[in-house]
């Protein structure tokens, strides 16, 4: 186990490594992006994918670790990206000023919200956070003259301005400021599982009771964990609006939610590595599908294939239900299986040889 | 004043529609402890079942909305079944992964309805009376409230008669206040799930017909978004409650319709601060008996 622990990280480490290589090698990856790794294109679908990363790992925190099923995390999301374009445009903060504010008010946002919501354990919370997520959708779309409603932010004010001084139509920037921050909250959250209130936060998913007999709150090692996710993930939202340049309602919207609880599911609540995985392959998929969906082959169809084949979500709902009916604990899940089975056999081996 | 009466009566119409969401949700939770997120998936398939056959008949007759009602009602709870069947009996007691499927469910549906019927929504009218007014205590009050009112009223009559006095419905009354104990007793209280996920998609679907009368249009999101607040009612009145359920309905329809009209259309979150004040003074709900 530790073995494969270790290994885990070395991979990890190589394909930052390799990602961070991307934009100044053109490596072809036919079938997976768009062009070769050092077009706008391909770039483009590598920054969703790290994004969606950064959801999905800081969603895994809340249901993979502590067991909560929340349906509100794109508000955390959403609140991130959106006050942080309001207060770069509207207010015209500094640059560095509206990210510290931002960090901060995502830390009160989630504070409050949590303390409310975490009032109710199970099924009630998951219907709570959707409620306020669906709040804070509401917000965004009746104020449209400062959030730009359905439209959505934009940031049109060059970068320089703001402070930061790099070429903007120049992607590679983007790119691996959005990878760096990717690792650091990857990181944080691996510190975060490993600390004291993650190991509480661990054993309450598994058996809440017990940690009231032992006369360990729950409450408290749950609103830590809360709050961290969602601080976490109003940071991946301002990489998003800094990466993107445009914010739309869909970032607050319970389906964004929805789509990086697909994402964990179909990589494993059971590692982060899963949650990474899933999101790769849920970004890329969603991609492939809508250029699926237009495709000659598609419309060539007779009715009753064509209808589904062209909505790239319904594929992705079925999808997602097969996981979840044969797959449990998904892709972190077939292969932990897949590597004792190995092992099993292993073992078996070594005992006829003892035995002969 | 006269704002003042107009808002009560629309209000009650709008809860009508909520309640019959919530009434099946509250209903499936309280007695399976599942989430259906599908649940307005299942009302949007009426709404759309409902319309087919009322295009058939005539949109715009009586004949033709009492017949989609039906058939959106049949629509529902055929889905409910299948749904129940196919997919939430395979994962009995497993909480997270039913919600999980059942969010995939609404996923899928939702994008093969847009297939189907398009993404965009269908306007719709109704018989000519409905879509006029009745003088009433000096206001003129748009007719469709009388109907909604009247589909829930009749609704809500019908699902306590049942819960209180036939067999079955005893047994789901009894499996929802305790379910070890019903079982306990030798009866098996899972062969009711598939009854109350049947009922509750009759409901719905009806509701599907009744909410696409009362918007005038069908989209395949129109279940989806009504359930954010069937949600939202099925927790203020309290999990598994049928009673909490209406009350609560109507009470955050009206406040919802007093927010938008005095308070700059701040009716969708003066409803999600209700939530969070009743959570915070009741985590149980209004008329619920345990979290």
């Amino acid at each position: 186990m530790k073995t494969t622990k270790h290994l885990q990280w070395i991979i990890g480490i190589g394909v930052v490594a390799l990602l961070a290589l991307f934009p100044i090698l053109p490596i072809p990856i036919p079938g997976i992006l768009p062009g070769n790794t050092n077009t706008p294109g391909s770039l483009d679908l590598l920054i969703l994918c790290l994004l969606n990363v950064g959801l999905a790992i800081t969603y895994r925190l809340l249901l993979g670790v502590t067991g909560l099923l929340s349906f509100g995390h794109a508000l955390y999301f959403g609140a991130g990206g959106y006050i942080f374009g309001i207060m770069l445009m509207e207010l015209e903060m500094p640059f560095w000023w509206a990210v510290l504010l931002n960090l901060g008010f995502g830390v009160i946002l989630a504070g409050i919200t949590g303390a409310i919501a975490l009032r109710v354990n199970g099924i009630p919370f998951a219907m709570v956070t959707l409620a306020f997520g669906q709040a804070g959708l509401v917000l965004v779309r009746k104020n449209s003259e400062i959030t730009g409603g359905g439209e959505g932010l934009n940031i049109t004010k060059p970068l320089q301005e703001i402070g930061l001084a790099f070429p903007i139509r120049d992607i590679k920037y983007p790119f691996w400021i959005v990878l760096t921050i990717i690792v650091v909250i990857f990181l944080i959250l691996t510190l975060v599982e490993h600390s004291r209130a993650g190991h509480v936060a661990s054993a309450i998913r598994e058996n809440e009771l017990r940690i009231n007999v032992l006369g360990i709150k729950p409450y408290f090692a749950k609103w830590i964990m809360f709050v961290v996710a969602g601080t976490l993930a109003s940071t991946v939202g301002m990489a998003y609006i800094f990466a993107n340049r445009a914010i739309l309602p869909h970032a607050v919207s319970a389906e964004l939610t929805i789509a990086a609880l697909l994402m964990v599911v179909l990589g494993g609540l059971g590692s982060k590595w899963g949650a990474v995985i899933g999101a790769f392959i849920y970004t890329i998929l969603n991609n492939r599908l809508i250029a699926l969906s237009s495709s000659d082959f598609v419309t060539g169809l007779p009715d009753f294939l064509r209808i589904p084949l062209k909505e790239p979500l319904f594929i992705l709902g079925v999808l997602f239900i097969l996981v979840v009916l044969f797959m449990p604990g998904g892709i972190h899940g077939a292969y932990t299986r897949a590597v004792a089975k190995l092992g099993l056999r292993k073992q078996a081996k070594n005992e006829e040889k003892l035995a002969a | 004043m006269d704002t003042i009466i107009l808002l009560t009566i629309t209000g009650v119409g709008l809860g009508s529609i909520y309640f019959l969401v919530a009434s099946g949700l509250s209903l499936i939770y309280g007695l399976m402890h599942v989430l259906n997120f599908a649940h307005g998936v299942f009302l949007s398939f009426g709404g759309y079942i409902g319309y087919e056959v009322a295009r058939i008949i005539g949109i715009e007759t009586w004949t033709g909305f009492v017949t989609a009602c039906i058939a959106g009602a049949l629509a529902g709870g055929a889905f409910a079944l299948l749904t129940e069947l196919l997919l939430i009996r395979r994962l009995y007691n497993r909480h997270i992964e039913q919600v999980l499927i059942t969010v995939g469910l609404a996923l899928a549906a939702v994008a093969l309805f847009g297939g189907i019927w398009g993404h965009d929504s269908i306007p719709l009218f109704g018989p000519e009376w409905l879509r006029g007014t009745t003088g009433m205590l000096g206001v003129d009050v748009p007719n469709k409230n009388f109907i909604m009112i009247l589909g829930a009223a009749l609704v809500l009559i019908g699902l306590q008669l049942f819960l209180h006095k036939t067999r079955y419905g005893m047994i789901i009354r009894a499996g929802v206040e305790n379910r070890s104990m019903v079982t306990a007793l030798g009866i098996d209280v899972r062969k009711s799930f598939a009854l109350v996920f049947t009922i509750g998609g009759i409901v719905a679907g009806f509701g599907g017909v009744m909410a696409s009368y009362y918007f005038n249009y069908i989209s395949p999101s129109l279940g989806q978004s009504l359930l954010i607040f069937a949600f939202i009612v099925t927790v203020i009145g309290g999990l598994g409650s049928i009673g909490g359920a209406a009350v609560a309905s109507v009470l955050v329809a009206i406040l919802q319709q007093f927010a938008n009209y005095y308070v700059f259309g701040t009716g969708d979150v003066v409803v999600v601060v209700l939530l969070a004040v009743v959570l915070l003074v009741k985590p149980t709900g209004l008329l619920g008996k345990k979290a």
